[in-house]
């Protein structure tokens, strides 16, 4: 068990206004959901789930073939895709870019993608500043931190701690309410947007029949990522792509309410290449990177595929009961709670967190609330099970193998079992055990054994 | 770059040849209901309100537009329904620009944007904003409150009824935007708060 991932579980478990904080917002996303898709306000929601399903499934089976469909439409309308393997390839492409426009300032909108691969970090790296523009990704970017759930990124901070981080990287007075660090925040980054040369969104859905990129969101960042600056870059996973925009009717509806429990969100951008000839305004460059980063790797397995499926609305995480307690900075990775618990084995190898697979209790809920219904809880067992094999292979766990194989021996053999039982009873066992038993039991429970057998009773009877 | 690569590693694991074709994909799940128009405009006053915006029917859009603007300075799209309803024409009003850098200039200060929409959505309070050379992006994005003029007649049921009108907008304009009440956030302890980016005062008049 890796103590990086139990010491930060421990550090949030223990942390009291954490705690709150968490249950709070997780619970208010989870209740406004449940409202939105109630069957008296949405009568074809699993329908909707079943369809979202089916094309989704049908578009990962031939992933392929509509990668090349959008990727044809896009040039026809102006734009040009850009396949990158990893997050190398992507900062390298837009490094050269900014290189050859002499651009100096990026301004981003929100994209999980791009945390993938720190993106940010490596174009700072090479001198390339780059604002998120997101509020609470704004705010994670002064405070270097990274998000703490797929759609409320800073859920994990208070006012007083957003009013410190202002105060510290603004260079302003401290400020505590939070309309006005709002307006401070739209204030200081509608400079940025003004200014910027460069706008990198991420993107929600990949439209292959129409090569469009749709981005969905609350504040208007992406929007005025996508429409102030010269050149637009989209960067999104290959697993984004959807057949046609008419099965945007079946996503739309099913992603803001699964989300934020909202019917739309405020702005669903459709956006098709730079503006053309006699539109007035938009970005005159249009590039789409599609970036694999582990992707491929998920693809051979059938099973496992539906991973792959993911819209990343978020609701698994707000539902499951060990996201709630144990937060998102303690996942190893970008992706946290379920989704996060499947992706990051997959997309890293399995060795990255060997634990992640076995830190959910199977309840399912997951796999209730999913939007394309991927069996999140099946998929944890797979990988589970993969987990076990690779142990086996490489001859991990042996000492916990041996003793199974001690105890079925035990077992198969009546008096020696009794017997056991009879001493282990009279030390009060499992209490206090130690050693390494004592450490597996650590994290397991155990009833304490009863006062009398069944052997024992039976006899008596 | 990677491109080859990335095509060649997704066909082998999922045992496909290049160019080798696809079955249809299950067809598209489009329900169109039938409402009426007055239940369309009833429904898209009462969802744009419960969005905390403005929503009003009237037959006096310039008498609106004019008492809203008092006093302020406006930006108006080149939207032929603005200049049949006379809106263009009003006091402080700015209209009929054509270029980029002129319309960002004044975007950037100005109170209020005025636009019409292309469609709207009665099921979910929603603008449809096709970007063309009468609707610009900005005007509904920069200013502080965004004013949206719909003939009543553009009232679509919802998104199955826009996607069998445009099953592929792309034919029609680089950017279809779909505005569903006031900017917002609530990224600071899941306070609400409007206008963080784009226009926290949105007021939508059906005529």
């Amino acid at each position: 068990m890796s103590t990086e991932f139990d010491r930060k579980s421990h550090n949030t478990l223990v942390d009291a206004n954490l705690q709150l904080a968490i249950y709070t917002a997780t619970a208010r996303l989870k209740e406004k959901r449940i409202e939105v898709v109630s069957s008296e306000a949405l009568p074809d929601y699993q329908e909707l789930r079943t369809q979202a399903n089916a094309i989704k499934k049908h578009t990962i089976d031939n992933l392929d073939h509509y990668l090349e469909e959008f990727e044809r439409n896009v040039a026809a309308h102006g734009g040009k895709v850009v396949y990158c393997k990893d997050g190398t390839e992507v900062s390298d492409f837009v490094l050269q870019l900014a290189k050859e426009r002499a651009a100096h300032l990026i301004v981003k909108s929100k994209s999980m993608t791009t945390e993938e691969v720190d993106l940010n970090e490596r174009l700072a790296h090479h001198g390339l500043e780059s604002v998120e523009t997101d509020l609470g990704e704004y705010i994670l970017q002064l405070a270097n931190e990274r998000p703490y759930h797929i759609v409320a990124p800073a859920l994990h901070m208070t006012r007083y701690q957003v009013a410190d981080i202002f105060e510290r990287c603004l260079n302003v007075p401290r400020e505590t309410v939070i309309e006005k660090q709002t307006a401070l925040a739209r204030s200081v980054l509608r400079e940025k947007f003004l200014a910027a040369d460069i706008g990198i969104s991420g993107a929600n859905f990949l439209v292959a029949d129409s090569g469009a990129v749709v981005i969905i969101e609350n504040e208007g960042n992406a929007r005025l990522t996508t429409t102030a600056p010269k050149i637009h870059i989209a960067v999104a996973g290959i697993e984004k792509v959807i057949p046609r925009a008419q099965d945007l009717a079946t996503f739309l509806k099913l992603l803001a309410r699964s989300a934020t429990g909202q019917l739309l969100s405020v702005y669903t951008s459709f956006l098709s290449g730079p503006r053309r000839a006699s539109e007035i305004d938009g970005p005159d460059e249009f590039y789409v990177v599609l970036l694999d980063n582990g992707r491929t790797r998920l693809l051979p397995d059938k099973a496992k595929r539906q991973s792959l499926y993911c819209i990343r609305c978020g609701a698994c995480l707000n539902t499951c009961p060990v996201y709630r307690k144990i937060g998102g900075h303690s996942f190893p990775w970008v992706y946290s709670g379920p989704i996060g618990a499947i992706l990051t084995p997959q997309f890293m190898g399995l060795q990255h967190e060997p634990s992640l697979p076995f830190a959910s209790s199977l309840c399912g809920a997951c796999g209730e609330v999913c939007p394309v219904k991927i069996d999140i809880p099946r998929i944890l067992l797979e990988l589970r099970s993969d987990t076990r094999k690779a142990d086996a292979r490489e001859n991990r766990n042996r000492l916990e193998k041996l003793a199974f194989r001690a105890f079925a021996w035990l077992m198969t053999h009546p008096r020696l079992f009794e017997m056991a039982g009879r001493i282990g009873r009279s030390l009060g066992w499992p209490a206090g055990t130690k050693g390494p038993l004592g450490a597996w039991l650590s994290e397991r429970d155990l009833p304490p054994l009863p006062a009398h057998s069944f052997r024992e009773m039976w006899r008596r009877r | 770059m990677s491109r080859d690569y990335i095509l060649h590693r997704i066909r082998t694991a999922l045992g496909r040849g290049a160019g080798q074709p696809v079955a249809d994909p299950p067809p598209a799940r489009i329900r169109v209901p039938q409402v009426s128009m007055e239940a369309r405009v009833a429904s898209m006053v009462e969802r744009v309100r419960a969005l905390a915006a403005e929503a009003v029917e009237s037959d006096d859009p310039r008498g609106f537009v004019a008492s809203a603007i008092a006093g302020k300075t406006a930006v108006a799209s080149n939207a032929p329904f603005l200049a049949e309803c006379g809106i263009a024409g009003l006091p402080g009003v700015r209209t009929g620009i054509t270029d980029r850098e002129e319309l960002r200039e004044l975007c950037a200060t100005a109170d209020v944007g005025i636009t019409s929409a292309d469609y709207a959505l009665a099921d979910t309070g929603t603008l449809v904003m096709l970007a063309s050379p009468r609707e610009a992006r900005l005007i509904s994005l920069l200013p502080p409150a965004h004013i949206a003029v719909v003939p009543r007649e553009r009232i679509l049921t919802g998104l199955d009824e826009l996607f069998s009108l445009l099953p592929n907008p792309a034919e029609l304009t680089s950017s279809m935007v779909l505005i569903t009440g006031p900017s917002r956030t609530a990224d600071i302890e899941q306070i609400l708060v409007r206008g963080v980016h784009g226009p926290g005062i949105l007021s939508v008049v059906v005529v």
